[in-house]
Order: structure tokens, then sequence, then C-alpha cells
């Protein structure tokens, strides 16, 4: 196993981890977190994949991914908080009303 | 002895990433994530990507983790979901764990005849970096920018809609 092998596991390892984390955690913000951890083992691979091809399109790709994951997260712990201030809780459970 | 740094930090990225499923409050939770991101921000600089390392700690570790951290601090410790970890699907959420796990580690042990380039690729080079990014891809940073004002106007509107309390 070379370097890149190694690295592209640990990606696929923290993916399937924070998949994990999402559906069988219950706190929203620990979901949430567990999302990041998903992205962060995509971008471990992009980086891993365009290091290897002596390419730099991969590192602007990774740049434009941190911008998303900034305003995405700005986006998803207001929406966090104020379900949290609509049921007094933050238990996934809780929120199952919203399947319609 | 890059062998041993490089696997140091693979295992410490692991070994933070299995915290996060089994540690109980979330502040802890948010300690092993740094913890996770702050060992990829060293992989990277060992790779000799060194402008994606400090990235990925001055975006996620000091903005998006630092954000996350006083929205733990906002929450009633008291809660039901900070004292039991786990939902209902924890066992379909391990089976489903090692059935994906099993597939895509088959796929990477198997992936050394489809890789791209050579194992020992040159290094990252800034010059080249700089120049293709203002050159090629300037529209793209300016959409980001976009992206950027419309997510701070959805925060704005979403702190409008909890005052108003109808949210």
């Amino acid at each position: 196993m070379d370097n890149t092998q190694l690295l592209l596991a640990l990606s696929t390892a923290l993916f399937v981890i924070g998949l994990t984390g999402v559906i069988i955690r219950r706190n929203l913000l620990v979901m949430l977190m567990c999302m990041e951890l998903m992205l962060n083992g995509v971008v471990l691979s992009v980086v891993t994949l365009s290091q290897r091809a002596a390419s730099t399109t991969g590192a602007v790709l990774v740049f434009l991914v941190f911008v998303v994951a900034a305003a995405e997260i700005a986006i998803a712990v207001p929406i966090v908080l104020l379900l949290a201030r609509r049921k007094h809780t933050l238990d996934a459970d809780a929120f199952t009303d919203l399947k319609g | 002895m890059y062998q041993v740094m490089l696997w140091l930090f693979v295992v410490a990225a692991l070994a933070g990433g299995v915290l996060m499923l089994v540690l109980r409050q979330p502040m802890r939770v948010a300690m092993a994530l740094i913890a996770v991101m702050l060992s990829l921000a060293a992989i990277y600089a060992m790779l000799g990507v060194h402008v994606i390392a400090v990235f990925q700690v001055m975006i996620y570790v000091s903005a998006v983790m630092v954000f996350m951290v006083y929205a733990i601090m906002l929450m009633d410790v008291r809660d039901p979901s900070f004292t039991h970890r786990y939902s209902g699907y924890l066992l379909p959420g391990l089976a489903g764990l090692a059935a994906l796990g099993w597939v895509l580690a088959y796929g990477v042990g198997h992936s050394h005849n489809v890789l791209p380039g050579t194992p020992a690729a040159g290094a990252f080079d800034l010059q080249r970096f700089s120049t293709d990014f203002l050159n090629e891809y300037w529209l793209y940073f300016e959409l980001t920018s976009v992206l950027l004002l419309a997510a701070v106007v959805a925060a704005i509107a979403i702190l409008k809609a909890r005052r108003r309390g109808n949210g």
C-alpha cells in the first residue's frame, strides 16, 4: 500500500464514520459535525489525487469547497438554533412531524 | 521518519473520528472534530500542499468550529439529546457502516491500477496555483462572493423569523 492508497483509505474511513454519525447520533449539532467530517474526508481524497496528478485544479476546488462549507455552517447553525427554540430540544426524534 | 509521521497523523485522524461517534457531550465531539481537522492539516502540509493546510486551520478550525462551539454553549445541557447518545437507528446504521465500509475498502484496495500520475508527483507550485486561480477560475471566485452574500442575507432572514416568533 503506497501513501496515496493510505490517504484514500483514511478519506473513505472518515466519510463512512461521518455518515454513520449522521444516522446513529441523536443530537442535531453532533449530526452537523459528522456532516463536516464527511466533507473533510472527501476534501482529503481530492487533495491526495490532485497532488498525485500534479494538478492545481484540485487545490482551487478545495478552496471553493471551504468557502461553501463556511456558508453552509453559517446557515445551518441558525436553523438548528431556531429548531431548538421551537421545540426546546435538540433531539432529532422530536422533529418527526417534518416528514409531512 | 516521513512515513512514521504520516502514519501518526492518519491514526490520530481515525481516532478522532471514532471518538466523535462514542463521546456523549457535544463539546467533546467538537474537540474531537478539531483534532481530526488539525491532523488533516498536518497531512496536507506533509503532502506539500501548504496553502490547503493553512486554509484548513484558518477556515475550518478557526471560523467554522469556533462558531459551532458558540452554538453548543448556547444549548441547555439538561436536554435529553445530551444524555442519550444514540437514536433508534443504531443497529441499522452500524450494519450500513459495515457494508459501505467494506465496499469502499475493496475499491481502495484495488485502486492502484487506476490512480492517475505517479506516487512521487511534483511538489505543489504556489506560483502556478495563483496564476491558474486568477486566470482561469476568477469567475468561480467571484461567484463564491455572491454565495457568501446570499448566506449573510439568509442568516439575517432566519434571525428576523426568530424575532417574529413564527419561525
